[in-house]
């Protein structure tokens, strides 16, 4: 058995991963990137629509700042999120995209001068500012109150990643592609690595490192129907979970993308609607408008699922040989926009429907697609829990999103808090009482453990089949953890995942080879899968009130008074069959703002008793603020600027600052 | 609605070879598979590996045709598997690996590390002509439609498909392929990138960059993304020669 030292182990080589890794690189540390796949086909090369960040180039986007994206990821997360850390998302924000640009990324740019667009299923002349020609362009998304999405036609997760990816070979950083953690070893509440399986020839080696940071995305395929790659199987979040140590934060938290395609659940981009698509329904007709007067096909996510499949409830689906759905209208946004700004739309839809989106409309219907929970986090990066163990991007929970993800946030974030995460990763190395003093017996003691593991699948006589418990779990988890829930169905999908856990314990192989053996692959996945599905099924249990996404049925309100608090699922002891969940209360009476209503979706929550309170104060402080500037009022608000790393500190320009 | 239509017998041989298993040897392995609606590569290689096969590998990620994972024979022409559709296929199906690069085992390949060796030889990153940014400001401005030229060429998913259909690559060992060619294209475009021609001549100006290449141009043919490689090839040969001359 192998012991491989560096200063930074990162699991996973997606936006996050990588950009952590460019950052400790830079900060003159060590770092190994473990990617399942090789870097640049993870998941986040299927982003789509683009990036959100406050520069406000397009005339659209005249008057966005900072403050603007700030209200929005809050409102969109119903005020879930931790409003510190959406603070130094939403400053970070324009500084990654101008950084990417730099790299290379080629942004779609501003065109001075006259152009059609559609706005609310109307052709609307806009004139861009001829300031502003050769800037990077930005387009309307969901949930937001200004044109702040930066994009790339539809490939930006694509140009994001191939530029991080380039980056991180110009800067020497190995990449060990088809290689997975199967735990992260850890002492004393300090972590020190994992236990690494290569995916070919089924080699064991422990990688120990001073910093360990998880960036292994999200956990789609707990679900039947997802947008999310195949390997979005929340394996990070469960070798976490597995430690006993550190927590994850809100799984119940899932998002539904409003336009998978039907039935393959594909995504196709929140842009087809931000460019002006529209939802009909089997008549069709454009339903949205007479739910969501105000944002229509653009309120939030969570919101236009639901009112999806509402209307699908009520017999407004198209029918067709899979089941219900939904039409997605981008026909009004003529051929040359679509064969430019919607390329990859335009392919999925001909390879995979037969569909030519210029001229016929597209099935959909709403698919799992996000997951906003995660391992929780300071706004660090760092675990609460277990010194030394770091994490970002989807698979973390520092806590950006709340309760439901604005479309174009999460590629965002993605750089972002790779770029603070990876600031103090190498703050964390640069300590000397940090350095790695693991005695190696304790490597020894992990690496025997897990070889132990795999050797009791791969000769032991368990007689379960992974995929036969695997479906069953998908199915539990799309049938009665979706997009509606209810007590009963929850209480009971809690008792059959723990039965299929149980029985997941039992498990066996046909196929014995130790070597590349996707079989024992999904044997030893599956069962980590199913203590995670438990984290999200038990927390939505529990959470009795709806919350952004996370919407219950027999509890319809949001009840700031209750639950205006993060779930914290930890897993205690190996032989339990159930998380145990604790929570951490969001503080009222610090928040820049608070709660209130979002400006769609349900108008009536219960009041959280200190609301009042900081509105008045809110208020106040504004009012005697009235003569200073938006800097100044903020800073009085919320301070948040002394947790950001120096060097991401300060303001980002705009041209309206120059004029 | 119940479906009208029978489905038809699908009937597959897949090369199998396991290079990590003593003993293994290439062969031609054969499976029958019912058709279903909107059956695709991705779904029916993984009903025969659930169903009939647990040892069959082969890699699909994204399953969308965006990630360049799955790049395959089909019936002896590279492509993407994930959004092969089977109805367009005849009954018999018959899928192998990707030559040039090294096998993993059946129809998965190391495309990963050819692509990252590929990175490092061409230094396909922008290299930049300032030294440390500074973020707060304004971006340069780039002309909207140079942008969207750069991103045509760098809508390339690294999938492997033009180097597999590749003549000159069955013969030169280290040929970079329509794909590096394609990339040093794409950087000659950007004006971010400080490299000039004769940067690019000492790193594609021989026999294993653009003069290898014998215009056969099949990689043009099965490129997934279309990619406009039959130009930008005889461009960059054009502009890499005229270096050379001087």
């Amino acid at each position: 058995m192998r012991i491989i030292y560096t200063d930074v182990l990162v699991i996973g080589g997606g936006l996050a991963g990588l950009r952590m890794a460019i950052a400790a690189r830079r900060r003159g540390h060590e770092a190994i990137i473990l990617s399942l796949v090789p870097a640049k086909r993870s998941h986040s090369k299927a982003a789509q629509g683009g990036m959100q960040a406050s520069l406000g180039n397009v005339i659209k986007g005249q008057g966005d700042s900072e403050d603007v994206h700030f209200e929005d990821t809050v409102r969109g997360g119903d005020w879930g999120a931790d409003q510190e850390v959406v603070r130094m998302f939403v400053n970070t924000a324009p500084k990654a995209v101008r950084e990417l640009a730099a790299w290379g990324v080629p942004w779609s740019r501003v065109r001075k001068g006259d152009r059609e667009v559609i706005i609310n299923g109307q052709k609307v002349t806009i004139t861009e500012r001829d300031a502003a020609h050769g800037l990077v362009a930005q387009r309307d998304f969901g949930g937001t109150k200004k044109w702040r999405t930066c994009y790339v036609a539809d490939g930006t997760g694509h140009a994001m990643i191939t530029a991080i990816a380039d980056q991180a070979i110009a800067a020497s950083i190995p990449v060990h592609e088809h290689n997975e953690a199967l735990a992260l070893i850890h002492d004393s509440g300090r972590c020190y690595g994992a236990v690494v399986r290569d995916l070919v020839s089924g080699e064991l080696t422990a990688y120990v490192a001073k910093a360990t940071a998880l960036a292994t995305g999200g956990a789609g395929r707990l679900y039947r129907v997802t947008t999310n790659a195949v390997i979005c199987e929340g394996i990070g979040q469960a070798i976490a979970l597995e430690t006993g140590v550190a927590t994850l934060g809100n799984m119940e938290a899932v998002q539904f993308h409003p336009t998978g395609i039907f039935p393959a659940g594909i995504l196709v981009t929140e842009g087809c609607r931000g460019d002006g698509g529209l939802l009909r329904d089997a008549d069709g007709h454009r339903f949205m408008p007479d739910y969501e007067p105000e944002k229509r096909e653009l309120a939030s996510r969570d919101v236009v699922s639901r009112r999806m499949e509402e209307h699908i409830a009520r017999g407004k689906g198209a029918k067709s040989r899979f089941g219900d759905h939904l039409w997605l209208d981008i026909t009004l946004l003529g051929e040359h926009h679509i064969r430019h700004n919607l390329r990859e739309v335009y392919e999925i839809c001909h390879y995979f429907l037969g569909v030519d989106p210029v001229k016929e409309w597209i099935p959909v219907r709403a698919a799992q697609h996000y997951t906003m929970g995660g391992v929780r986090t300071g706004p660090t990066g760092e675990s609460p829990n277990l010194k030394g163990l770091f994490a970002a991007g989807e698979a973390a929970c520092w806590d950006m999103h709340g309760f439901n993800r604005l479309g174009g946030n999460s590629v965002a974030e993605t750089v972002v808090a790779g770029m603070i995460v990876g600031e103090f990763i190498g703050d964390f190395c640069d300590r000397p009482e940090n350095d790695i003093n693991i005695p190696t017996a304790v490597v020894h003691d992990y690496l025997e453990r897990e070889q132990a593991r795999l050797s009791a699948l791969l000769t032991g006589r368990g007689t379960e089949d992974a995929v036969a418990l695997r479906v069953a779990m998908q199915e539990i988890m799309t049938a009665k953890v979706g997009i509606f829930r209810r007590g009963k169905d929850l209480e009971q999908a809690v008792d059959e995942l723990q039965q299929l856990l149980v029985r997941s314990r039992d498990i066996g192989v046909r196929y014995r080879a130790a070597g590349a053996n996707p079989e024992l692959v999904t044997a030893y996945r599956t069962q980590r899968m199913l203590k995670l599905a438990l984290t999200v099924a038990y927390g939505a249990l529990a959470r009795s009130e709806s919350r952004g996404a996370h919407y219950r049925e027999d509890f319809p309100r949001r009840n700031d008074a209750e639950w205006l608090k993060r779930t914290l699922a930890s897993w205690s002891n190996e032989s339990d069959t159930l998380p145990t969940l604790t929570y951490e209360a969001l503080d009222v009476r610090r928040m820049e703002l608070p709660p209130g209503w979002r400006g769609y979706g349900a108008r009536d929550h219960i009041h959280h008793p200190d609301t009042a309170t900081r509105e008045k104060e809110v208020e106040a402080l504004k009012a005697k603020l009235a003569s200073s500037d938006r800097f100044a009022v903020q800073q009085a608000l919320m301070p948040y600027e002394q947790l950001l790393p120096p060097r991401l500190r300060g303001r980002n320009e705009r041209i309206d600052d120059r004029s | 609605m119940t479906d009208q239509t029978a489905h038809r017998k699908l009937s597959f041989r897949i090369l199998r070879y396991n290079p990590q298993e003593n003993g293994s040897t290439p062969r031609l392995q054969r499976y029958e598979l019912e058709e279903a609606d909107g059956m695709t590569l991705f779904i029916a290689l993984n009903e025969i590996r659930e169903q009939q096969d647990p040892s069959l590998q082969f890699d699909f990620v994204c399953r969308a045709g965006i990630c360049g994972s799955c790049g395959m024979m089909i019936n002896g022409r590279p492509g993407l598997a994930c959004r092969t559709l089977t109805r367009n296929l005849p009954p018999e199906i018959t899928l192998a690996p990707l030559p040039i690069f090294e096998l993993i085992g059946d129809l998965s390949v190391n495309t990963g590390r050819w692509m990252r060796d590929l990175g490092e030889r061409l230094e396909t990153w922008v290299h930049m002509k300032a030294g440390e940014l500074d973020l707060g400001h304004i971006e340069e401005t780039m002309d909207p439609d140079l942008a969207e030229q750069i991103y045509l060429l760098d809508r390339c998913i690294e999938c492997g498909c033009c180097v597999a259909a590749c003549g000159t690559a069955r013969m030169r060992e280290d040929f970079v392929g329509a794909v590096g060619l394609s990339k040093i294209a794409r950087f000659r475009l950007d004006p971010r990138d400080a490299r000039t021609d004769a940067d690019y001549y000492e790193l594609i100006g021989d026999d294993d960059g653009v003069f290898g290449c014998m215009s056969l141009l099949a990689c043009h043919d099965v490129c997934p993304k279309n990619l406009p490689l039959k130009t930008q090839i005889a461009f960059l040969r054009r502009k890499i020669a005229a270096v050379g001359i001087k």
